[in-house]
């Protein structure tokens, strides 16, 4: 971890332009956590504009809509209310009062929370409650609903209760901070009662790291794929040495650790992560722990990739990375073997490469604390994108059997809809313009909310694209966002398609379809940008293959009477 | 350590806090004679000298130290109860 004084030193660094914008409001002092957070920003080269606001001025701030803060134009707006602070107003109320004490202050953040949806478009990123246990009536406190521990408690479940409701609202962990590091390291009384500030300069880049890890992933900074080793890292022993009989799995001994271990990367396939493997091993061998070991977690239907060869690991993940079309930041690799991780963190500086402990028992937490895969949308039951992985193997191995890739297409069976934004599919939408960054032509973020906003806009026509064929659901993969410019003109905000239905006929049909809109609303003409990012490269000039004229650099045009429908295989 | 010597590691400190090379620290030196010693500097000077010596300070110290002098002699007074 940084120290605080790394970060205060490159908070001092100039931010660059088009910067996100953070704005930090608190009810203790919070200049200390806005230089970590600057630091911590500019250390993991994330543009980031921070604004400190003073010392306890959250409601004269958000009242007032001319006020600092709003007109700052924050991206995100950081609320902390600090247990310090809350601990002196409960114990200011008279005893009757405190048993209602989590509600009135839950309903003081409801309604900032309402403030901030009224006088600006900001995301809000707000802190839970670290506790405070003042020993009152000692462990008896715990049931007492009007001691302060009883409160506290109460009020980050309120907390978490509400905030499930609310879009605009983003969780930062600082309980989980203050129990990581212990209350001893986390808090500072001398700092607290010298300059209000609640969190010792210690456990500030901890703090900071929570925000960024949030801002992170606002900005689509995410971690998508797990490769992993498997001798020493998924079992204990070496399978072509030990044999299935013999390599360490199960709730007996060491065996214990690594079938907690698979447990919690079953859970990260769940929530939508794909797992690989890339192994040196023969590949019958390395599969057989997956169709036949009692014990194993992990199943071969749980692993989207499966590489298994003599091959050397960077050329392996490279073919993972090509297979699965994501960039390599998003990846991480985990190996017990420190020759196989340096090796690959030569070869492959983008991917993540966490430096194991070498005792197994302690994996778990390491990768824990490290925090990879931060998100800032969770679609439930449907998040987990294995099978369609595994059913775009089966499509390559189909298309490998055609002569021409029309014969494919047609064998494919594709039925395409596109259809105006609507609710249900608004944190889908948000979550591809936060996650897409290949097929992008312009890289526009955007939350649930103004997805919300932006379809019940009569200044916008919206369009969001679905995909199936005879081997599944591609579900959702392509959205269209158009603004009028007027009456007779359309511009293209956002057009992003997801790679794993490329060079399908799906550009074709999106553009079909748009133009169809176009023309059925009676606009005249369709203006389209490219705004070039290092990851976007391949649609540069897709106005162009689309037919569109370029009308200055990245500029493109195309008039509704002249589009000709483009031939696909895509029905409707 | 000699009160010289920990002067001068404090003049360092002090340099680097307030990113700035010409600072120089007598024991008689207040927050009143250096431009960008202010109430947020001083709590980072406060937290810098604490890491290199290895000490923490109490409340007193950090907020009522009038001088440079006071602040050595609480360093002093630390480190000899190490």
């Amino acid at each position: 971890m940084y120290t605080f004084k790394s970060l205060r030193k490159s908070s001092k660094q100039p931010v660059a332009d088009g910067a996100r914008r953070l704005a930090v409001l608190g009810n203790i002092s919070t200049q200390f956590l806005a230089v970590a957070i600057r630091g911590y920003a500019a250390l993991e080269g994330l543009p980031l504009s921070v604004f400190d606001a003073d010392y306890n001025q959250i409601e004269a701030q958000l009242l007032d809509p001319g006020s600092e803060v709003y007109g700052f134009g924050p991206d995100s707006i950081l609320l902390w209310l600090g247990t310090d602070k809350l601990y002196e107003e409960f114990l200011d109320l008279p005893l009757e009062a405190r048993s209602g004490f989590a509600e009135s202050v839950m309903q003081k953040i409801t309604m900032y929370w309402d403030l901030i949806a009224q006088h600006s478009r900001a995301n809000i990123l707000q802190m839970n409650f670290t506790e405070i246990d003042d020993r009152a009536l000692g462990n008896y406190s715990c049931k007492v609903d009007s001691a302060f521990v009883y409160q506290i408690r109460k009020l980050n479940f309120m907390l978490e209760e509400a905030m499930i409701s609310r879009k605009t609202v983003y969780p930062v962990d600082l309980f989980s901070i203050q129990i990581r590091l212990g209350t001893e390291v986390f808090y500072d009384a001398p700092l607290y009662y010298n300059a209000k500030m609640t969190v010792s300069t210690d456990a500030l880049p901890y703090v900071a790291k929570a925000v960024i890890d949030v801002q992170k992933a606002l900005a689509g900074r995410i971690k998508k794929c797990v490769v992993l080793d498997l001798d020493n890292t998924l079992w204990g022993g070496v399978i072509g040495d030990d044999g299935m009989d013999n390599i360490e799995i199960g709730e007996l001994g060491r065996g214990h650790v690594f079938t907690d271990f698979q447990r919690w990367l079953k859970q990260l396939k769940e929530c939508g992560i794909i797992l690989c493997v890339c192994s040196k091993n023969n590949e019958d061998t390395a599969k057989k722990p997956f169709e036949e070991h009692d014990e194993m977690i992990l199943r071969l239907s749980d692993i989207a990739l499966f590489v298994a060869n003599w091959e050397d690991k960077a050329s392996n993940i490279r073919l993972i990375q090509k297979t699965l079309n994501i960039g390599m930041d998003s990846m991480v690799f985990i190996d017990d073997n420190p020759f196989e991780r340096n090796l690959v963190r030569q070869m492959i500086p983008e991917i993540e490469v966490p430096e194991l402990p070498e005792d197994p028992a302690l994996y778990l937490g390491y990768l824990q604390e490290q925090n990879y895969f931060e998100t800032a949308s969770f679609t439930g039951a449907g998040s987990d994108r294995t099978k369609l992985y595994q059913a775009e193997f089966e499509r390559t191995k189909l298309m490998m059997s055609f002569e021409s890739i029309d014969g494919y297409l047609e064998s494919l069976e594709m039925i395409g809809e596109a259809k105006p934004f609507e609710e249900s599919k608004f944190s889908r939408i948000a979550q591809l313009t936060q996650r897409s960054n290949q097929f992008n032509l312009r890289t526009v973020r955007y939350t649930d909310a103004d997805i919300q906003s932006i379809a019940s806009d009569p200044n916008y026509v919206t369009l969001y694209y679905t995909l199936r064929d005879k081997f599944g659901d591609h579900g959702l993969v392509g959205v269209i966002i158009m603004k009028k410019k007027n009456g007779e003109e359309l511009f293209i905000d956002t057009w992003l398609m997801s790679c794993r239905v490329l060079k399908r006929g799906m550009e074709e049909y999106i553009v079909n379809c748009f133009m169809r809109e176009a023309k059925n609303r009676g606009f005249k003409r369709v203006y389209g940008e490219y705004i070039p990012t290092p990851k976007n490269a391949m649609v540069k000039d897709i106005y162009k293959t689309m037919g569109f004229t370029e009308i200055s650099e990245n500029n493109y045009v195309m008039d509704v009477s002249k589009y000709e429908e483009k031939k696909i295989y895509i029905k409707e | 350590m000699e009160r010289n010597e920990i002067l001068k590691k404090i003049t360092e400190i002090a340099r680097d806090v307030f990113d700035n090379d010409e600072v120089e620290l007598t024991e008689q030196t207040t927050a009143a004679d250096v431009e960008e010693w202010d109430s947020l500097s001083h709590l980072s000077l406060v937290s810098d000298i604490e890491d290199e010596f290895g000490i923490t300070f109490t409340l007193a110290e950090v907020s009522g130290s009038k001088n440079v002098g006071e602040l050595v002699d609480a360093i002093i007074k630390h480190m000899g109860e190490k």
